[in-house]
């Protein structure tokens, strides 16, 4: 049976790429966030996961407002990054586990999860920013296998809290029955608060942003008293994208303690975060 | 609090999205009436797109299905126009790119603040929620 090991929470700002091309991660500005990643490495050497699913939100580069799934799953060979205008070099493609991807897509689709399904994805920042930080250093390839599942962040509706967790566990649930001997890791995406748009720009919310990073462990249900208008409210309009943490969160299953978290203001308009999180299994592995 | 829910009648639901202060959710109807703002904005992913665009902005403009409104907004480089005329800032942020911003100073220009005094208020820890979350709560 499959063991998931463990859950990484990141922000995705897409300067944090920047930095990466430029070698910045020493530079003063850039340290605080950089250094939250050291434990993250540590635990990654020990642990050497297999398959990663990664949780995030598209925006744009695959999904545009011409086809918008809520959720969708990835289920390709291989996954590419494209030219998103940045001026950026593109990050590295990553190989995919198309069976994992497939049998993911079966269970949740068995519970009542009709997720859209994606044989060729492009990945953007949100996606490739996580795994750069993550596997920095690497000539090449990136050593795990990955399948992205995206969640709508960007236009509304947007999946609620509390769906976002049982989308979660029903992924949970699909690791668990899947007859492999491999190792899993589970990755969130974005915020966390932040808010890139209107006079309100710059919003940032410290005391909620430590609600989220006190009570993902332990008591994942506490963030799904907010609906996701709650959390634009709180988090700012793109803060929303705890909904990614949220999902993958639900995807680590029970027993979750904290291994390190680093939370920084600023990283460009966003209140940064990394959290690492462990479950049973990664503790009898180390 | 919004409770969001299938309990709560739909129209209440929508009429709080225009609650918060200084902030445009990009609802669905947002989302239509800015249908090809965004799309022009998106195109600026493929550099030969970028080429034309800086060679002649009005001219590559005249290229898309976009409201006279719109055009300005996008020429005069308003984002809060944009804003209001249906663009998503992770897609103008293509247009901010192409000028050679930061999303720092770009998204600096929405606010009553300078950017180095935005800088600053980054760095001093970001906007305060407090008296920033609701127009008809007042708090």
């Amino acid at each position: 049976m499959a063991q998931i090991l463990g859950g990484v929470f990141t922000s995705h700002v897409p300067a944090i790429g920047a930095a990466i091309a430029k070698g910045l991660q020493q530079d003063p500005y850039w340290k605080p966030f950089f250094d939250g990643f050291l434990p993250v490495h540590d635990w990654l050497a020990d642990q050497r996961p297999d398959v990663a699913i990664m949780f995030y939100n598209d925006h744009g580069l695959n999904f545009f407002l011409d086809k918008l799934p809520t959720f969708a799953v990835g289920a390709a060979p291989i996954y590419q990054n494209a030219d998103e205008g940045w001026g950026l070099p593109l990050f590295r493609p990553c190989q995919g586990d198309a069976e994992l991807s497939w049998h993911i897509i079966e269970t949740l689709v068995a519970n009542e999860f009709d997720v859209t399904t994606c044989q060729e994805l492009l990945i953007d920042h949100s996606l490739s920013i996580p795994l750069e930080l993550a596997w920095p250093d690497q000539q090449g390839s990136f050593p795990v296998r990955i399948v992205p599942i995206a969640i709508n962040t960007v236009q509304h509706p947007l999946p609620s809290p509390k769906r976002a967790l049982a989308l979660g566990r029903a992924v949970h649930a699909a690791i668990e029955s899947w007859q492999s001997d491999a190792k899993v890791v589970v990755f969130g995406t974005g915020g966390l608060s932040h808010q890139l748009d209107g006079e309100r720009a710059g919003h940032m919310n410290p005391d909620y942003d430590k609600f989220c990073l006190d009570n993902l462990a332990t008591n994942p249900d506490a963030l799904t008293q907010h609906s996701s208008l709650d959390i634009v409210d709180l988090a700012g309009s793109q803060g929303i994208e705890i909904l990614n943490w949220i999902a993958a969160r639900g995807a680590m299953g029970d027993g979750v303690q904290e291994v390190s978290r680093n939370y920084h203001i600023p990283i460009s308009n966003t209140a940064a975060a990394t959290l690492l999180l462990q479950t049973e299994a990664a503790k009898v592995m180390a | 609090m919004t409770a969001g829910t299938a309990t709560q009648n739909i129209h209440d639901y929508l009429a709080e999205f225009d609650d918060i202060p200084g902030t445009r959710v990009f609802t669905a109807a947002r989302a239509r009436k800015g249908y090809w703002l965004n799309q022009f904005a998106m195109s600026l992913m493929k550099p030969e797109n970028r080429e034309r665009w800086k060679a002649d902005e009005r001219k590559y403009l005249d290229d898309w299905p976009m409201s006279a409104e719109q055009k300005d907004a996008i020429l005069a480089r308003d984002y809060n126009k944009c804003l209001d005329l249906g663009g998503n800032v992770y897609f103008l942020a293509k247009v901010f790119s192409c000028d050679g911003l930061s999303f720092a100073e770009a998204v600096s220009t929405m606010t009553d603040m300078t950017f180095p005094e935005y800088r600053d208020m980054m760095l001093k820890g970001g906007r305060t929620p407090e008296g920033n979350r609701s127009i008809k709560g007042g708090y």
